[in-house]
């Protein structure tokens, strides 16, 4: 057990951040108050630098997660992103009332901060997708991925004082309570399948019932089921209605959040699932089958919804649906080069799409954020860093090379074509063909249109995600230099060690004569 | 010299455009493209490839080992004729653009000079990916170029331009993929995107039928390029949108990186396919010529109706690559080479007519060798050149397209190929309706009685050509002559390159031929086919 608490030090580390900010936000002191984001940066760069410190001193090959060298990887991409996180939601929580406090026109009042509380519960959230790679079990799995789901569902209220954002976060917490049910009806079936929560002993008992003429149907539906909740946190298709609406609700800075954390954590939840039936004999037909159903369904309605809009955040939001597709190409594909294609396009999609929106968080015109594509035409003349930015990270989201989303894309595409999915390939071509339409159109009113004639002229009020766009963007050009790197961390996190496995049966012994 | 110099030079030239002054960005521009074109003069006359098969040029940098990805880049014969009709077109598109661009001008230099390292990547590229990279790359400055400066309905244009070919293109890339992942199968050390070693790894181990496929993505790519009937309709509307520098650089070497693509990559790497599909690519080359050359009969607008004889033209430049013989397909070379040079100058020609008269309509101007005498004298020269008089350029190649289509028949000899005089009788009325639109063009504009519309508006510029605009249209016209008059130089000098391409042809086309159109039997009793073995058994 000790030597499970040192792995989980990163976690502790953002645990503490998050006391921290939550107390820091309800103090007398100003100075404090407003520097909350700081604060909750530098745990953030601290638990960055604990990983590799923490992962570096044992060897882990006798864990017994299911992939225990990811750790590494997510953890380092989770604070890293988180960082971006943070930045872009600089300034924008309770900037009115610390703004009237500093005047002296309002009085401090506990009850009415929220900036503590948005950045603890930040900070809680990403804690959730590291504690997803330590899952040894059902139970851990669920717990972890509820923790990165409950603070969201808060966050995205609190991120504005306004309807459209109490609206979401209803829709995004019923919704959301809806997949946890599911998801847990599926892993009661699992454990009614198997006889345990174990995830190495499920593996066992999977290997067992392949060996006997395949898995039973109720640990498939119990799967399916379990994929099914998980594809709400992905936001993919069937389960990605809310994504628009939620998106346009929250504030930027929170969009960009539930469009990365949620889908990580979704993803690797995903993956530890399918790893415990493995893609060597191939995925059961009516799981593969779903998931190619759900991928293609995924590019297609994420591209052609995002073709529709008339709003920049629903765009966008569209959009890292279509990403989520692209995604579960790697995952049908499986080890080692979809695993490993998911896990960089994973990284390489958090940065960009925070640029994208990023960008959004740090304009705002006649004195509201702005939300229509309207606002951003003629951004160039504003701010031409801005333009610049948007311009790139869609670039990359939309995989023109050699920025760096076309890499990810790369791996992917090579990933599909090497397990045979080349259907899937086809579609991911043809949807990419689409996506290259509304890319366009944002990168070319952010370049090229001129601006509106009525209102006043979108510009930029906030610098921390400004600042955070240009971050994205020079990573979306220099980052291919840094691929290599990667690709082989990336090989690393999903390597599987070659042990015995633990049969149910022995573990039971053993935990007989310890307790 | 490394090669590198010429990608990096442009690069660099165009971080400094955007770290000075907006008054000094063409002169930077032109600058870095002269000394890039020196450079390229340099490495030419040091080229020892001329007329032989090897690669030289070469510089191998290891990149990503684990997908075998490299930044590997190299030039044969070929590849190095178009790196310097690249090196020329470059600086005579900055030159020309200074008195057409007046605002936004940092953007539009750097844009060039970024287009003209992509360009040069394509071309040398000895890696898929690097390749698929900088022939993607092309599409973001053209983009800009065509957004930014384009004429009224540019913003249509230039997403139309940019949709088309990045959606060809991704099918192009699965297939490259799915060549590379087939090549890692065989246990040849992982993956590699080595396009010497995957050419010969797919022309040699994969079936026909998965060379069809192949064929039909790669093809995806390189014929909206090209472009081939059906998928040209962006051209004509990315053409006549785009500033004078944009639609030279597009007629004079983007269109070129289509059939450089078939030439490089489709010819090579599945020639099973190839026999199979000839004719029908064939056919759809000769509707390009016809259907674009009647198009342009009934054109107004005479930028129109250039780009439109761009796609007529590029057709006979797809029946030369697919005639299999070296007549053909050195024609079809050539072809590139001479289309770029004369079309782009007719480019040139029109952009000068219109930054003077504002208007491109036919019906509005007229009678131009009266008030322009130099520019009619240019004007009727590479409509000549365009229409293939003997003696200058266009005649050479588009008679040795034809001629690579009429001799290309199932009993040719040496070099046996599936199309034949049908196939060249149909196109060869192309080159009839070539001179009959040329010409009326030619009679509207720079005959007849002096029409100037009420537009005119000359700026800065005198009433003729300036010395600067005279300066770009002279070494295009010499180049059109000394080609007209020494094909032989060129073609003796891509020999090597295109007999490699070719290599494998002949011993296909014998082995698929139909059995329709021979008039020997070709299964002998000696040499007992598959087929026949089966039937007995």
């Amino acid at each position: 057990m000790a030597d499970r608490l040192w792995f989980l030090i990163p976690e502790f580390i953002l645990l503490a951040g998050a006391m921290v900010c939550a107390l820091g936000g309800i103090t007398k002191f100003a100075a404090v108050r407003r520097r909350i984001g700081f604060i909750a940066s530098v745990f953030l760069v601290i638990a960055c630098i604990a990983v590799p410190i923490v992962y570096g001193q044992q060897d882990r090959t006798h864990e017994e997660t299911m992939l225990p060298e990811l750790g590494y990887y997510v953890k380092i991409m989770v604070t890293f992103v988180g960082l971006l996180l943070v930045a872009t939601a600089g300034g924008l929580i309770d900037r009115g009332y610390e703004r009237a406090i500093g005047a002296g026109k309002d009085r401090f009042d506990a009850l009415r901060a929220s900036s503590g509380e948005f950045h603890a519960l930040l900070l809680l959230s990403l804690t959730g997708v590291m504690l997803i790679c330590e899952a040894r079990d059902l139970i851990w799995l669920f717990l972890a991925l509820e923790l990165v789901s409950l603070p969201t569902y808060v966050m995205v209220a609190i991120s504005r004082w306004s309807r459209t954002a109490q609206e979401a976060a209803m829709k995004y917490f019923f919704l959301g309570a809806l997949s946890a049910a599911l998801m847990l009806y599926g892993f009661a079936l699992l454990y009614a399948s198997t006889g345990t929560l174990v995830l190495q002993e499920i593996t066992a008992a999977f290997t067992e019932q392949q060996e006997n003429g395949g898995l039973v149907v109720l640990a498939q539906v119990g799967m399916l089921l379990a994929i099914f909740g998980l594809l709400y946190k992905i936001a993919a298709a069937p389960m990605h209605l809310y994504a628009p609406d939620v998106y346009q609700g929250a504030a930027s800075a929170v969009t960009a959040f539930l469009a990365f954390v949620p889908k990580t954590a979704g993803m690797i939840a995903i993956i530890i699932l399918l790893s415990t039936i493995g893609w060597e004999d191939g995925l059961p037909p009516a799981i593969e089958m779903a998931l190619w159903v759900v991928a293609v369904l995924t590019m297609i309605l994420g591209n052609i919804g995002a073709l529709l809009q008339r709003s920049a955040k629903r765009m966008l939001g569209y959009s890292s649906i279509a990403h989520s597709g692209y995604m579960l190409i790697g995952v049908i594909a499986g080890p080692e080069l979809g695993l490993q294609a998911v896990f960089v396009y994973l990284f390489i999609y958090g940065i960009t799409n925070t640029a994208a929106f990023a960008t959004l968080a740090s304009l705002s015109r006649n004195g509201k954020r702005v939300d229509s594509l309207e606002d951003l035409a003629g951004l160039y003349r504003a701010s031409p860093l801005a333009a610049a930015s948007m311009a790139v990270s869609c670039g990359s989201l939309l995989g023109i090379p050699p920025l760096f989303g076309f890499w990810g894309k790369l791996l992917l595409f090579a990933a599909g074509i090497a397990a045979g999915q080349i259907s899937l390939i086809i579609v991911a071509a043809v949807s990419s063909a689409i996506s290259a339409w509304y890319y366009l159109r944002l990168i070319g009113l952010a370049l090229l249109s001129s601006p509106q004639n009525h209102g006043e002229a979108t510009k930029v009020t906030l610098r921390w995600p400004l600042a955070v766009a240009v971050v994205g963007a020079c990573i979306a050009i220099a980052g291919p230099m840094v691929l290599e790197s990667m690709m082989t961390d990336a090989k690393e996190a999903i390597t599987v060690p070659e042990t015995e496995l633990v049969m149910p049966s022995l573990s039971l012994e053993v935990d007989g004569e310890t307790t | 010299m490394s090669p590198w110099l010429l990608l990096l030079i442009p690069l660099f030239g165009a971080v400094a455009i955007f770290l000075t002054k907006a008054a000094l960005s063409k002169w930077i521009s032109l600058g870095v493209s002269l000394f890039v074109f020196v450079i390229s003069i340099l490495m030419a006359v040091q080229f020892e490839q001329w007329g032989s098969i090897g690669t030289g040029l070469r510089s191998e940098t290891s990149w990503i080992n684990s997908m075998g990805l490299t930044l590997d880049l190299g030039a044969d014969s070929v590849s190095m004729m178009l790196v310097l009709l690249t090196t020329l077109l470059v600086p005579l598109c900055v030159w020309g653009s200074f008195s057409a661009i007046t605002s936004r001008r940092k953007e539009y230099y750097a844009w060039l000079l970024i287009l003209e390292t992509a360009m040069l990547g394509v071309f040398l590229a000895q890696d898929l990916i690097l390749f698929y990279v900088s022939f993607e790359l092309t599409l973001v400055p053209m983009f800009f170029l065509i957004a930014i400066y384009g004429g009224k309905n540019r913003a249509h244009a230039s997403v139309k331009f940019f949709i088309y070919t990045f959606t060809g293109s991704l099918f192009t890339l699965a297939g490259f993929v799915y060549v590379a992942w087939q090549h890692s199968q065989t246990g040849a050390g992982g993956w590699s995107f080595a396009i010497h070693d995957l050419t010969i790894f797919a022309s040699t181990q994969l079936s026909s039928t998965e060379q069809g496929w192949i064929l039909l993505a790669l093809l995806a790519g390189f014929a909206v390029k090209i472009p081939v009937f059906p998928v040209h309709t962006w051209l004509p509307l990315a053409h006549t949108e785009a500033p004078t520098a944009g639609s030279v650089i597009l007629a004079g070497v983007l269109l070129k990186l289509g059939t450089f693509g078939v030439y490089r990559f489709v010819l090579p790497m599945v020639p099973e396919a190839v026999v199979a599909w000839a004719p029908l690519i064939a056919i759809l080359g000769i509707i390009g010529i016809l259907y674009a050359a009647l198009i342009c009969w009934v054109q107004d607008d005479v930028k129109k109706l250039i780009a439109y004889s761009s796609v007529s033209h590029l057709g006979f430049c797809v029946l030369g690559l697919v005639a299999l013989n070296p007549i053909g397909l050195e024609g079809a070379v050539l072809y590139m080479i001479n289309h770029g040079l004369s079309t782009g100058a007719l480019f040139f020609l029109i952009g000068m007519m219109y930054e003077r008269y504002h208007t491109r309509d036919m019906n509005m101007v007229g009678g131009l060798a009266k008030s322009m005498p130099v520019w009619s004298c240019f004007m009727v020269f590479f409509v000549l050149a365009s229409v293939g008089l003997p003696g200058l350029n266009g005649f050479v190649s588009e008679f040795m397209c034809l001629l690579g289509t009429f001799v290309s028949t199932a009993d040719a000899g040496q070099w046996p190929g599936v199309l034949g005089p049908k196939y060249a009788a149909v196109a060869a009325l192309g080159m009839v309706l070539a001179a009959m639109y040329l010409l009326i063009m030619v009679g509207k504009i720079v005959f007849g009685s002096l029409k100037e519309p009420d537009t005119t508006d000359r700026g800065s510029l005198p009433v003729d050509l300036s010395i600067r605009e005279i300066g770009i249209l002279a070494p295009l016209a010499a180049l059109c002559i000394w080609i007209g008059v020494q094909p032989t130089i060129l073609t003796d000098a891509m020999r090597g390159s295109v007999e490699k391409v070719l290599s494998p042809y002949p011993e296909l086309v014998e082995k698929y031929r139909p059995e329709n159109t021979t008039p020997i039997p070709v299964i002998t009793p000696d040499s007992p086919t598959p087929d026949k073995e089966d039937q007995h058994g």
